[in-house]
C-alpha cells in the first residue's frame, strides 16, 4: 500500500515520533505552568487586592451631585414680601439629541428672540459641558414665549422648556438700593464663596442686602449620589439627601413708609433716611432714582446696562450709603452742643449778625445768607434761621480741634457699620487729616466755613440720620441695621448737660415752628412738633464778591450745578422715636425743597406708628 | 466518547469526532453566549448572531473532521499560496479603519490573516513531514523563511498582534518539529538584539501600546484606561462575582469592547473568581484533551499540525487573558470561542475538526 521507500520513511518516522513526542511533553509543562500563572494572577486581582479594585469600581460610577437650595425670602418689618422666589421657565436645548445644533437654535431664533448676549453665554456653556447636557439658551421666558415653543415643541427634538425658581423683586425700583439683587455666581464670587455650598447654586447676592446676607439667605445644598455611566450620564439616583432652603429675612424696613418717601422725592435724584432713636432700626432707606433689580437676575442686557450706566441721575449710584455731601447748616446743632459745653455760648447770648464775618486782620468776608443780616440773634434764633455768622465765630472760638472732637463723638467720618456692603465713611476734618491729605497746616479760615457745614466735611445721608437720631436720644441711639432678628444694643454715644439738649432742641424746634424758622412751611402739614434743620450744600461755588447772584443761584444755574437741599430731624419733639435726615440733590435751599419732603415722610412714619 | 472512529472504520459511515472534546467546547460556547448575553447590552440578536456563527463553526468542523488529511498534505503548498495571495491582496485593496485588514469580496468580508493561521501550519507540516527530523539548519532556515512571508505581510497591514500570532504559529511548529535548542537559543538572542531595531519601525500607535502596558497610569484617560479599567472589572469581582448581568463595569460603559476582546473581564467581574477559574479549567481541559489527541496522531503531519493547531487555541486564550488582567499590552486577540466574531471562530473550530480528523486515523497506523 505505501509507495516506495516506505521502509526508510517508517524508520525515520519512529525517530521523528519520539523526537516530537518529547516535545509534547514540554508543551504540557509549558501550557500547565500558564495555567497556573494565569490563576495565580486572578487569585491576586480577585482576592487579596479585591478591596482596592472593587472600591475603585465604585469610585467610576459613584458621583456625588449638590443640590440647590431655595433661596430666603426677605420680607419688611410687617412680613410683606420684597424679595421672592417665582416659578418661571426657561428654554434648555440638549445638544446631543438635536439632528443639528446650528438648524435648531436658527429654529429657535425664529420662534423666541434669542440676544446676542444669550448666544454667546450659551456657547461658551457649551465649550465646557458634554454633549447630554441640558444647556440654558434662555431664561424667564415670557407666558406667550412658553406657549409659542410649546406648540413647536414636537417639531424640535433636544429642545425642552424647564420650570425653575427665579428670584423676583415686586416693589423693583423703590427698593433696589436696600434689598439689592442676586445675579449668576461668576467667578470673582467663586473665589470668595465657600464652594463646597454653591455647587449648584446658580445665583447669589451681588449688592444689598441680598449679599450682607447670602449666609442665612442661601441654605444648605442637599446631595445625590448617583450612578453614572462611563460618559457621566446620569443613569439613577442611588440616595439623596434634601436641600435645606435658606432663612428668610426679615428686614426692620417699613414699606409703606418706604414707598412713601419715594413718593416724596419724586423724581428728583436724593435720598431719605429714617432710623429708629431708640433701636437704630432702618424704617426707610431710599435712594433715587432707584433701577429695576429684576433686570440683573437674568443678566441684564448691554443696552439696558449702558443706559443705566449713563443715565443722568446714576440711578446704580446708591447715594445713602455712598454719597458723600457737604452737612451745610444741618452741623449747626451739633456745634451748639459743643458751643455750650465748652461754654463758648450760653442759650441767651446774643450775638449780632451784620450780614459778614471778618477773621481779625483777614479782609475776606463771610457772609450770612440773609442780606444785612438778622441782628442780634440768640441760639435759638440763630438756628431757627441759620444764622450764619453766629457759627462763623463759634467755630473760630471753639477752634478745628474741638469742632473735630464733638463731630466724630456723632459719628461723622466714620461708617456707621450698617449691615450692607459699600458704606463710605464721609470726611472729618481735622489738622492731622488735613496735612495727611494734602500736606498742609489747617487755616484759620477753614475753620470759620466748617461752622456751617462747608469744606472738607462730607457726610452721607445715613451719617447724618444716625447723628441726628444720636441727638434725638440726647446722645444715646443705637447702630443703624436692616435686619430685624438682631438686635444692636443702644450706646450713649455723647454725653451733655440736659439744659444743652434742651436748647438745642428749642432751636430745632423754632426751625419748624417758630414764627421766622428756615422750615416753617411745614409746620402745617405736620401732626405735631418736631425739631429739624435746613442746610444746603454747595455743589458750584459763585466767586465771593458775587453775592447778588449767589443769592438767587438757584435760579440762574442750570440743575446740575445747583446746591443739594437737604433736612435732618427729629418727631415728635418731646420724645423723639425717629429720626430723619433728607437730601434732593440740586434742589436748591434746605428749606424750600428738603423739608417739604421731610414733612411728608415724619407725617406718614407718625401715621404708621413709629 | 462519541464513537472515535470506529476500529473498523475505513468506510465514509465513520464518525470521526471526538466526544469528549466536543462535549468540552459546546461547553465552552453554552458559557461564552451566556456571557456574551450580559456583556453584548442583553441583545437576544447579538446571542443569536453568534450562535449561528458558532453552528456554522461546527459544521465546519465536523467537514474538517472528515476530510482526508492526505488531500490537505498535498494541497498545503497551493493553499498557503492562495492565503498568501489574499493577504497580499489585502495589503493593496484591503478595507477597515486605521489598519486595511479586511477584504471585502462582495458577498463576504473576512481576515485573509485568519486563513493564514490554519495555512502556514498546514504548509510547514507538511514541509517538515517530508524532511528528516529534527531539521537540520537548512530545513529550518527555510521554515523561517515561510513564516517570515506571511507575518511580514501582516505587519504591512499593519496588525501586529495577528503577525506575532501567526508567526508563533510557525515557530510552534518547529518546535513541535524538534527545532535544535541551540537555534532556539540563538533565535532568542537575535530577537532581543532585534528589539531596538523593531521599537524604531514600529506605528507611533503600537509604541504607545506598548509604553502604556509599562505603565498604564501614563495614559490613563486614552490607552492606559482599557488595562486600566479592565483590572478593575476584574478586581472589583472578587471571590464569587458581582452576579450576571450586573457588571457595573462593563454596563456602565467603563470597560471597553466587553462583548469582543474584553469578555472575560466581564466574566470575571460578574462570575468572579469562581467563574474565572471554572473557565481556565475549561479551557485547560480541552487544550490538555486537544493535545492529547494530537500526540496520538498516526504520524509526523498530523502530530505537527495537529499540536500546533492546538498550541495556538492556547496561545489566543493565554494572551487573551493576560491581556484583560494587565499581564500583557492590549493586543486584540479575542478569547477563543467566547468573544463575538465570526472568522475567528470558525477558524478555530475547524482546526478542532483537523485535530479529531487526524487523531481518528491513527488506528490506521501499520493496518497497511
Amino acid at each position: 500500500m505505501k509507495p516506495i521507500g516506505t521502509l526508510s520513511v517508517m524508520r525515520d518516522e519512529q525517530t521523528e515520533l519520539a523526537v516530537i513526542s518529547a516535545r509534547y511533553r514540554w508543551l504540557v509543562v509549558v501550557v500547565l505552568a500558564v495555567f497556573v500563572l494565569l490563576g495565580f494572577r486572578f487569585a491576586k486581582l480577585q482576592v487579596s487586592d479585591h478591596e482596592l479594585y472593587a472600591s475603585r469600581a465604585d469610585d467610576n460610577r459613584i458621583r456625588l451631585q449638590a443640590l440647590a437650595p431655595n433661596r430666603g425670602l426677605i420680607l419688611d418689618r410687617r412680613g410683606r414680601v420684597l424679595a421672592e422666589n417665582l416659578p418661571a421657565y426657561r428654554l434648555v436645548v440638549v445638544p446631543e439629541r438635536t439632528p443639528s445644533l446650528n438648524d435648531t437654535l436658527d429654529r429657535l431664533q425664529g420662534l423666541v428672540e434669542i440676544g446676542v448676549d444669550e448666544l454667546e453665554r450659551f456657547e461658551r456653556q457649551r465649550q465646557r459641558s458634554r454633549r447630554f447636557e441640558a444647556l440654558t439658551l434662555k431664561t424667564n421666558l415670557d407666558p406667550e414665549q412658553v406657549a409659542r415653543l410649546a406648540a413647536q415643541r414636537h417639531r424640535l427634538p433636544g429642545v425642552e422648556i424647564e420650570p425653575y425658581l427665579t428670584r423676583h423683586y415686586p416693589h423693583g425700583e423703590a427698593l433696589a438700593h436696600v434689598v439689592g439683587y442676586v445675579g449668576r455666581v461668576d467667578e470673582r464670587d467663586l473665589r470668595r464663596l465657600p464652594i463646597e455650598r454653591y455647587r449648584a447654586t446658580t445665583h447669589v447676592g451681588k449688592t444689598g442686602a441680598e449679599r450682607s446676607y447670602e449666609d442665612i439667605l442661601h441654605g444648605q445644598p442637599g446631595f445625590e449620589r448617583v450612578e453614572t455611566n462611563a460618559q457621566g450620564r446620569v443613569l439613577r439616583v442611588l440616595e439623596r439627601s434634601k436641600p435645606a432652603p435658606g432663612r428668610d429675612l426679615t428686614l426692620t424696613l417699613d414699606l409703606d413708609l418706604q414707598l412713601a418717601a419715594v413718593e416724596a422725592l419724586g423724581s428728583a435724584s436724593g435720598s431719605v433716611v429714617v432710623l429708629d432713636v431708640h433701636t437704630g432700626e432702618v424704617l426707610a432707606l431710599v435712594s433715587q432714582p432707584g433701577f429695576d433689580p429684576n433686570l440683573f437676575v437674568h443678566g441684564i442686557s448691554r443696552q439696558d446696562y449702558a443706559f443705566l450706566l449713563n443715565h443722568r441721575q446714576r440711578p446704580l449710584f446708591n447715594r445713602f450709603l455712598s454719597g458723600g455731601y457737604e452737612p451745610g447748616s444741618t452741623i449747626k446743632p451739633f456745634l451748639s452742643l459743643a458751643g455750650l459745653d465748652s461754654g463758648a455760648i450760653t442759650p441767651e447770648q446774643r450775638v449780632f449778625s451784620s450780614g459778614y464775618f471778618q477773621l481779625p486782620g483777614h479782609s475776606r468776608r463771610y457772609r450770612d445768607w440773609r442780606r444785612g443780616g438778622h441782628g442780634w440773634v440768640d441760639l435759638e434764633l440763630a438756628l431757627a434761621e441759620s444764622v450764619n455768622v453766629y457759627y462763623y465765630q463759634l467755630a473760630v472760638e471753639l477752634g478745628i480741634d474741638r469742632i473735630s472732637r464733638e463731630l466724630a463723638l456723632f459719628g461723622f467720618g466714620r461708617s456707621t457699620g450698617l449691615d450692607l456692603p459699600g458704606e463710605s465713611s464721609g470726611v472729618l476734618p481735622t489738622r492731622s487729616w488735613k496735612r495727611a491729605t494734602f500736606g498742609e497746616a489747617w487755616f484759620p479760615g477753614e475753620t470759620v466755613i466748617t461752622g456751617i457745614g462747608q469744606g472738607f466735611t462730607v457726610v452721607t445721608p445715613l451719617q447724618l440720620a444716625h447723628a441726628t437720631a444720636a441727638l434725638a436720644g440726647r446722645g444715646r441711639t443705637a447702630p443703624p441695621r436692616l435686619n430685624g432678628d438682631t438686635a444692636t444694643v443702644p450706646v450713649q454715644m455723647v454725653e451733655h448737660r440736659q439744659a444743652h439738649w434742651d436748647a438745642v432742641f428749642a432751636g430745632m424746634a423754632s426751625v419748624v415752628h417758630g414764627r421766622t424758622g428756615t422750615a416753617r412751611a411745614i409746620a402745617a402739614d405736620l401732626p405735631g412738633r418736631i425739631a429739624g434743620k435746613t442746610g444746603t450744600a454747595q455743589v458750584f461755588g459763585l466767586p465771593d464778591d458775587d453775592f447778588e447772584r449767589a443769592l438767587r443761584a438757584d435760579d440762574i444755574l442750570p440743575e446740575h450745578l445747583r446746591n443739594h437741599a437737604l433736612f435732618m430731624g427729629f418727631a415728635p419733639l418731646e420724645e423723639p422715636r425717629i429720626a430723619i435726615s433728607v437730601v434732593v440733590e440740586h434742589g436748591g435751599g434746605g428749606s424750600r425743597v428738603a423739608a417739604p419732603v421731610a414733612a411728608k415722610v415724619i407725617a406718614r412714619a407718625l401715621e404708621l406708628g413709629h | 466518547m462519541l464513537a472515535a472512529g470506529s476500529m473498523h472504520a475505513s468506510g465514509p459511515t465513520v464518525i470521526r469526532l471526538d466526544g469528549w472534546l466536543l462535549v468540552l467546547l459546546l461547553l465552552l460556547m453554552g458559557l461564552g453566549l451566556v456571557v456574551l448575553y450580559s456583556a453584548g447590552e442583553q441583545d437576544p440578536g447579538l446571542v443569536w448572531r453568534q450562535a449561528v456563527r458558532l453552528g456554522l463553526g461546527l459544521a465546519v468542523l465536523v467537514v474538517m473532521a472528515h476530510f482526508p488529511p492526505r488531500l490537505l498534505e498535498l494541497w498545503a503548498p497551493w493553499l498557503f499560496a492562495l492565503a498568501l495571495l489574499l493577504l497580499l491582496a489585502t495589503v493593496f485593496f484591503g478595507v477597515g479603519r486605521g489598519a486595511q485588514r479586511w477584504l471585502d469580496l462582495g458577498f463576504v468580508r473576512f481576515q485573509p490573516a485568519e486563513a493564514m493561521k490554519l495555512a502556514l501550519p498546514l504548509m510547514l507540516a507538511s514541509l517538515f513531514s517530508r524532511r528528516p527530523l529534527p531539521p537540520g539548519w537548512l530545513d529550518s532556515l527555510m521554515g523561517l523563511g515561510l513564516i517570515a512571508l506571511p507575518a511580514g505581510l501582516i505587519i504591512l497591514q499593519p496588525d501586529l498582534g495577528t503577525a506575532v500570532l501567526v508567526a508563533a504559529s510557525g515557530l510552534g511548529l518547529m518546535f513541535l518539529a524538534g527545532l535544535r535548542w541551540r537555534l532556539i537559543a540563538l533565535m532568542g538572542v537575535g530577537l532581543t538584539a532585534a528589539l531596538p531595531l523593531a521599537w524604531v519601525n514600529l506605528h507611533a500607535y503600537q509604541q504607545n501600546r506598548v509604553l502604556t502596558f509599562l505603565n498604564p497610569e501614563r495614559d490613563p484617560l486614552g490607552q492606559g484606561w482599557n488595562i486600566i479599567q479592565s483590572k478593575i472589572a476584574v478586581g472589583s469581582g472578587g471571590w464569587s462575582g458581582k452576579g450576571w448581568q450586573a457588571s457595573t463595569q462593563s454596563h456602565l460603559e467603563f470597560l471597553p469592547e466587553p462583548h469582543t476582546d474584553f469578555i472575560f473581564s466581564v466574566l470575571a467581574e460578574e462570575f468572579g473568581f469562581v467563574g474565572v477559574l471554572t473557565l481556565l479549567l475549561l479551557y485547560a481541559a480541552i487544550t490538555l484533551r486537544a493535545l492529547f489527541l494530537a500526540s496520538r496522531c498516526r504520524d509526523t503531519f498530523g502530530r505537527l499540525l495537529a499540536g500546533t493547531v492546538v498550541l495556538m487555541f492556547f496561545l489566543y486564550m493565554a494572551v487573551n487573558v493576560a491581556m484583560v488582567s494587565g499581564l500583557l499590552p492590549v493586543v486584540g486577540v479575542p478569547l477563543p470561542l467566547v468573544s463575538y466574531g465570526g472568522t475567528s471562530a470558525v477558524t478555530l473550530l475547524a482546526g478542532f475538526g483537523l485535530v479529531m480528523g487526524l487523531y481518528s486515523r491513527r488506528r490506521f497506523m501499520g493496518s497497511g
